[in-house]
């Protein structure tokens, strides 16, 4: 601890802290503009000149580490005249439009120009212009505004991990810009708004709409991945969502969303955003109101279990429900004997069901995991999945982190990767084996007998060796036809390396679905269908929650073909669509989480209560009420809920850490190494393309990032096919034929396999073989 | 883009620094492609990017931060006159004056055939040299006196 | 190119020979014995750094720090790479000096290198060449061919197990590569913007590897010192400065060039020797030491000596030695908004008072010069050059301030003369 005087305060601090740092903590405000507490220091804007004892000249408090008996003084005349020296400097050239501006009421120029600046202009020269520049759909720049304090440049390079944006040129030219005819297109672009400190860098979406004094500010939490991000959303006097911020959260997304989580919010006002209940009568769609609507779901759910019972009915929901939603579902599915509970979507092997104990998480704080010292990604598109959680491993990695990664295609991490094995779907589990044995895992259960290492595996179990290891599975491992087997090897090999071992959550709520039981094994006597099983073997009655399982199931070839068949499909959904329409036979509107109360489990089995931020739209309403109703409707005791709290207080026991704890029951096998002689699909979930809500969002979509390639082969399985790249392809899956357009060629995935987007809605499993006709 | 003779230039530059470092030879590289191509292009810094492998807009940084790079086309030769103060008690300025008038053109333009482009420079340390002018960046001309850059023209076909 | 050898780095050095600069030519003025007895009878970095302050050598490139007591900050024993950099990057304008040393006698800062490169335990080392003389960096690329070639650099020299390579970097157009920071940034392949210091080069330098930067003619020097003795050097100056040292005289003078003559030497001396001014004019004005040293009066230079203290009691500085010698038909206020557009022009632009700063100033000199200028302007000037001096992350916003306060103090009625009457007072040749 350092001991030094502040503003005649004695004050002690450690050893490297700077002046600005301690002055905040100590609630002494220095004006600054270029220091950002995340981002390296520039020391540049020269803002925070302060007075030092015994220096010759006013000291940058940002960059000048405090030392033993140091006399700071943050307003004497000295620090004050210098703070308005560099106040005069940065007002001379700027617009001072403030009228006009968005950041408008939020500007620390504008903030501190009333402290510091002068009431008259001694500028009486041409002030410069500086052309605006294309940044993308989710940023707009004002650049003549620009104070060159280089905090979006230092995000793009040290946080976004990929420097987008430049200063170029010298002197008073020097101008923040991307490559030329480049826009920024990191996952994570829209922090660079909250970073500028002016009215440069503003949110396109939400330009020129609004003056933000007028915007009350609410706390939520972001749903589209599992991390849990800490929002902020900002409501308009008509009750509409205008924007949404970060909420810092030091644990959890810091002071950073991503873009996903701030720009998901225009999907809330998509055109298919439906409010209305509706049945369908005679094949035609009618409006009608709630009683109608939830008695006729309560007496078509009745009437298929009356007449072909409890059995006949799959129940599947997406992980963004609320835990509130999830539980409700379950309790009252449950109370009518049904058990077909699922909400692992994408899923294709559920061999583990009932031989788990505890629940799939992250299985340690991700804290944990991006202090570790090796991490293992285990069949992860980690940017696209966990935009955050990959900017958190690229600060480890700049670290000490070693790396390693097994996956289907070499992603970009924008970090050194100690270890990156590229190998077919199928291969997973061979390659993970070679790891297990050369980590020396050797169990009765596991013959590995015929696996042979090799050198890359053997590296990573070296790497995992050396202690303080985090094995983690993505969203491509989970939905593996042998998922199972890697869940067996991954957790064998974490034991034996002591490493710690789990899941990243797709979206909000995987933890919290399975903590609640939503799922078909837990709780009951009889083991139910998992989502899998109630779409190849239809059932007569599907309730459906926030799904659209055209995009979202494993299989969605079959999962359409099940919905078409069923006598009755009830879904409770904010949208509505064409392919909805043709399946649902009773559509309640229910509401997004911004409309409604309710929980989210983050991937940690962290719980984040909300409140709806905004009333419902139309006549809309929160899926736990419509829940309680259509209970009341099938006359279900224990559903006389008044508030939300009263349905949460049945859910106090679950918030116990022991119900994380995963115990992987025996399961024996044993691994050859496979043969590839055939094609296989690589059907993956584009970045914004996950959740009803993002895959809705107008801005989002017309992003860099959402006109990635749906359909792309290696070119070497190009040429083997005669394919030129751009052309036509002719695709089948189970005896189905589908003419797909546009094939790209991508060296970086391996030569077996043909990624098919889950966009391209309605083909047959997603990492089930498939085949190219001429 | 560029032809193997400036590529192998370009490794060479590239070998001075530690691994990992090859950003440091990005000055160099710009340098060696504008000498071959004339000028910088867009298409031009982002390729020499993509060979250092590092991120263009680093490149464009540097590019548009030295002065002596070329961002738009210029005459076959770039005829750079230092003005600075010293230069200009020596003759400096003058010597800028006369070319003008001689080129018909002003700082930054590039005569009708394409043959010259007049820039003006900042000190190029050779101040006892005055007037100096650099003709394409990598040729210093001494005491270019009225005489002598009348027959430095005539050299320059 | 007049040279005047009174004998450090230029002694015996035949500057109308077009071979001076080769390795045989440097060997036959006993080049490299320094380092070869330093290699062969094992020296230790310590007597050596003892060498180097006994030497009584300030840093040539501007700011004069001691040389011995810059290396003996470098962390020796601290494990991994360290770094030797050489500043070449000369843009000061009137200072032209190290260009000579290059072109004339290139292996005396390659020895000078090897040798400051063993004493701070820096294995590779940099010469950062100023970007207009490309020449001037291949004859260096060329000497460092020779020496390579004749085992002075790469594994394990001359038998002695101490290695060292050396590499040229050429610079393209940037006066604020000179600043020792931009230029590691530059090295680094970035824009050269200086860095804040603390840290300074020898804790977090080139890669944030300790790193020892010193100027081509500091550096130059050291060969001389180690091979003719510390106290020799220090007797051709004075007792707070020792040696000799370049002075590049240009402006209106008979001979500008080079004069590399002892510390403490008259100004009237040096003066004479670049053969005195030029068509008999009298003399007005002397920026002495690059012009981002305040300029003084003849009347106050023509009673100054050469050398460090000597001039900053005059009120200047030594700076790099760029003697820009002005007479009589000089406007100052032309001449300044010349300086002033410069050090505009070269901002790196990182600093908000450097960058808006520099700007301002020069729009209103121009305004004045080109007759617009305004009754405050003076006092304007005044204030914006104290918001911005010492407020910056380098010393470019002070070396741009300095000659505005310097030539409107000492010339003030000029000023306020083309205030007045929008014109000059006196003809100069240039507008
Ligand atoms: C704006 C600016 C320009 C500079 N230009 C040069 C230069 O051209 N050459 C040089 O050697 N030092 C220059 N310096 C000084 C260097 O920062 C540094 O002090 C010097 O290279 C150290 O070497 P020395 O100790 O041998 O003098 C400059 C400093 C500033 C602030
Ligand atoms: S003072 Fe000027 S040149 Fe120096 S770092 Fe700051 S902006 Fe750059
Ligand atoms: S905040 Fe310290 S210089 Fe900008």
């Amino acid at each position: 601890m350092i001991e030094f005087e502040l503003d005649g305060k004695q004050v002690s601090a450690p050893a490297g802290s700077n002046i600005l740092e301690v002055a905040l903590k100590e609630g002494r405000y220095i004006p600054h503009f270029c220091y950002h507490k995340k981002l390296s220091i520039a020391a540049n804007c020269r803002m925070c000149l302060v007075e030092v004892e015994k220096a010759p000249k006013p000291m940058p408090a940002c960059a000048t580490p405090v030392t033993e008996g140091m006399k700071i003084k943050t307003c004497s005349k000295l620090a004050v005249e210098a703070q308005k020296g560099v106040m005069e400097f940065l007002l001379i050239n700027h617009p001072l439009d403030c009228p006009i501006c968005d950041q408008g009421g939020e500007c620390q120029l504008q903030d501190l120009a009333i402290g510091y600046g002068r009431s008259k202009s001694r500028f009486e020269e041409e002030k410069r212009a500086v052309t605006n520049k294309d940044l993308g759909s989710l940023v707009s720049t004002e650049m003549t505004r620009c104070i060159h304090c280089s905090r979006c440049v230092r995000f793009t390079e040290e946080i976004a991990g990929f420097q987008e944006l430049g200063m170029s040129y010298r002197n008073n030219h020097v101008e923040v810009m991307p490559f030329i005819g480049k826009t920024v297109n990191s996952e994570l672009s829209g922090n660079i708004i909250d970073v500028c400190p002016v009215g440069a860098l503003l949110s396109k979406p939400f330009k020129n709409k609004y003056r933000n004094w007028e915007l009350s500010r609410r706390k939520s939490i972001a749903p589209h991945d599992g991390l849990g991000s800490n929002i902020i959303v900002q409501v308009d006097k008509y009750h509409k969502v205008a924007r949404v911020l970060p909420l810092e959260n030091e644990e959890i997304n810091e002071c950073w969303i991503s873009d996903r989580d701030r720009f998901s919010y225009e999907g809330l006002y998509h055109d298919e955003r439906n409010t209305t209940p509706m049945i369908k009568q005679d094949g035609k769609w009618i409006n009608t109101d709630w009683e109608t609507a939830i008695l006729y779901a309560a007496k078509s759910i009745n009437g298929v279990k009356e007449d072909h019972g409890s059995d006949s009915i799959g129940v599947l929901a997406s992980n963004i429900s609320t835990t509130e939603e999830l539980y409700l579902l379950q309790k009252l599915m449950r109370s009518i004997d049904v058990v077909n509970l699922d909400s692992r979507l994408a899923q294709s092997d559920f061999s583990l069901d009932g031989k788990i104990s505890g629940t799939l998480s992250l299985g340690g704080k991700v804290a944990d995991l991006v202090n570790s010292k090796s991490i293992l990604l285990i069949g992860s598109l980690l940017r696209e999945e966990q935009p955050l959680i990959a900017s958190k491993i690229r600060t480890g990695v700049k670290k000490n982190i070693e790396l390693n990664v097994i996956n289907v295609l070499k992603e970009d991490l924008l970090c050194d990767v100690k270890n990156q094995l590229v190998v077919d779907p199928r291969e997973i589990v061979y390659t993970l084996a070679q790891v297990a044995k050369a980590a020396g895992v050797n169990l009765p259960s596991l013959n590995l007998d015929t696996v042979q290492i090799s050198d890359e595996a053997s590296n990573i179990a070296g790497s995992l060796a050396k202690g303080d290891g985090y094995i983690v599975l993505g969203n491509i491992a989970k939905s593996l036809p042998d998922y199972s087997k890697v869940l067996v090897l991954a957790d064998a090999i974490a034991k034996i390396t002591k490493a710690r071992f789990g899941q990243f959550a797709d979206l909000a709520n995987e933890v919290g679905a399975s903590l609640v039981n939503f799922v078909p094994y837990k709780l009951d006597s009889k083991l139910g269908l998992n989502a899998m099983q109630m779409l190849q073997e239809p059932r007569r009655a599907y309730v459906l929650l926030n799904t659209e399982l055209e995009y979202d199931a494993y299989n969605s070839m079959q999962a359409l073909a099940a919905l078409k068949k069923a006598d009755t499909v009830v879904v409770l959904s904010p949208f509505i669509s064409e392919e909805m329409k043709n399946y649902a036979d009773v559509i309640l509107p229910i509401t997004p989480f911004t409309e409604t109360a309710g929980s989210y489990i983050n991937m940690e089995g962290r719980w984040q209560k909300f409140n709806g931020v905004t009333r419902p739209l139309g006549d809309s309403k929160p899926g736990w009420k419509v829940l309680r109703v259509l209970a009341n409707n099938l006359n279900l005791a224990g559903f006389d809920y008044n508030n939300i709290e009263e349905v949460r207080s049945e859910l106090v026991e679950l918030n116990n850490p022991k119900l994380l704890e995963l115990q992987i029951l025996t399961h024996t096998f044993s691994v050859t190494k496979p043969e590839i002689d055939s094609l296989v699909r690589f059907g993956i979930q584009r970045i914004y393309y996950g959740d009803s809500i993002t895959r809705r969002a107008y801005s989002l979509q017309q992003t860099v990032y959402a006109k990635l390639p749906n359909l792309m082969l290696n070119p070497k399985l190009a040429i083997k096919l005669k394919l030129r790249a751009g052309e036509k392809i002719n695709l089948e899956q189970l005896n189905v034929n589908k003419e797909l357009p546009e094939a790209t060629l991508c060296d970086k995935l391996p030569e077996s396999v043909i990624l098919v987007s889950a966009k391209v809605a309605a083909m047959a499993g997603r990492f089930d073989e498939i085949k190219v006709n001429a | 883009m560029l032809s193997n003779e400036a590529l192998e230039k370009i490794d060479i530059e590239l070998a001075k620094y530690p691994d990992n470092r090859q950003r440091s030879a990005i000055m160099s590289a710009l340098r060696i492609a504008q000498s071959e191509k004339g000028w910088l292009s867009h298409e031009l810094v982002g390729y020499v990017a993509d060979y250092l492998k590092i991120p263009p807009v680093q490149a464009l940084e540097v590019a548009t931060f030295y002065g002596m790079y070329n961002l738009k086309p210029v005459g076959k030769y770039k005829l750079t006159v230092c003005t600075n103060l010293p230069c200009a008690l020596s003759g400096g300025v003058d010597a800028a004056l006369y070319l003008k008038e001689r080129l018909g053109v002003g700082f930054n333009e590039t005569t009708a055939d394409g043959m010259y482009t007049l820039k003006e420079g900042e000190c190029m340390g050779a101040c006892g040299d005055a007037p100096v002018i650099l003709v394409n960046n990598h040729k210093m001309c001494s005491f270019m006196t009225t005489e002598a850059i009348e027959k430095k023209l005539a050299e320059l076909q | 190119m007049a040279i005047y050898q009174s004998g450090v780095i230029f002694e015996n050095v035949d500057t109308k020979n077009p071979d001076c600069w080769t390795l045989d030519s440097y060997l036959n003025r006993g080049g490299y014995t320094a380092l070869k007895k330093i290699l062969n009878e094992k020296i230790t970095q310590e007597s050596i750094i003892a060498d180097m302050k006994t030497s009584g050598l300030r840093g040539r490139g501007g700011a004069g720090f001691p040389t011995g007591l810059k290396w003996s900050f470098m962390p020796r024993t601290l494990e991994g790479q360290k770094y030797i950099v050489c500043n070449s990057d000369e843009g000061e304008p009137g200072t032209f000096k190290d260009r000579d040393i290059m072109a004339f006698n290139p292996h005396s800062l390659i020895e000078g290198m090897i040798i400051a490169g063993y004493s701070i335990s820096a294995s590779v080392g940099y010469n950062y060449i100023h970007g207009e003389i490309f020449e001037i960096y291949e004859r260096f690329e060329a000497a460092l061919s020779e020496a390579r070639e004749a085992g002075f650099l790469g594994k394990d020299i001359q038998g002695s197990g101490f290695d060292f390579e050396l590499y040229a970097h050429h610079g393209y157009g940037a006066y604020i590569c000179g600043e020792e920071t931009a230029l590691l940034d530059s090295l680094e392949g970035k824009k050269g913007q200086p860095r804040f210091k603390p840290p300074f080069p020898a804790s977090y330098g080139l890669y944030g590897r300790p790193t020892t930067i010193n100027n081509t003619e500091s550096l130059a020097s050291v060969p001389f010192i180690l091979r003719d003795g510390a106290q020799v050097f220090q007797d051709k100056g004075v007792p707070n400065g020792g040696g000799t040292k370049l002075f590049s005289v240009s402006g209106h003078v008979n001979r500008p060039g080079n004069y590399e003559i002892p510390l403490g030497t008259p100004f009237t001396k040096l003066l004479e020797m670049a053969g005195g001014m030029r068509d008999g004019k009298k003399l007005k004005a002397v920026i002495p030491g690059g012009s981002s040293a305040p300029l003084l009066p003849a009347s106050i230079m023509l009673e100054c000596n050469m050398d460090f203290d000597s001039i900053a009691k005059a009120g200047s500085m030594l700076g790099s030695g760029g003697v820009i010698i002005m007479n009589e038909d000089v406007c100052m206020v032309k001449a300044l908004e010349r300086l002033a557009y410069f050090y505009h022009e070269e901002s790196c632009g990182q600093c908000t008072p450097c960058r808006e700063g520099t700007g301002w100033l020069y729009e209103i000199i121009h305004r004045i010069e080109n007759g617009e200028g305004r009754i405050n302007d003076l006092e304007l000037l005044d204030s914006i050059g104290n918001q911005m001096a010492g407020r910056t992350i380098c010393a470019l916003a002070d070396a741009a301030v300095f000659p505005v306060r310097s030539f409107i103090k000492h010339f003030r009625d000029e000023f306020e003369y083309h205030i007045e009457h929008k014109k000059c007072m006196v003809s100069h040749k240039w507008c």
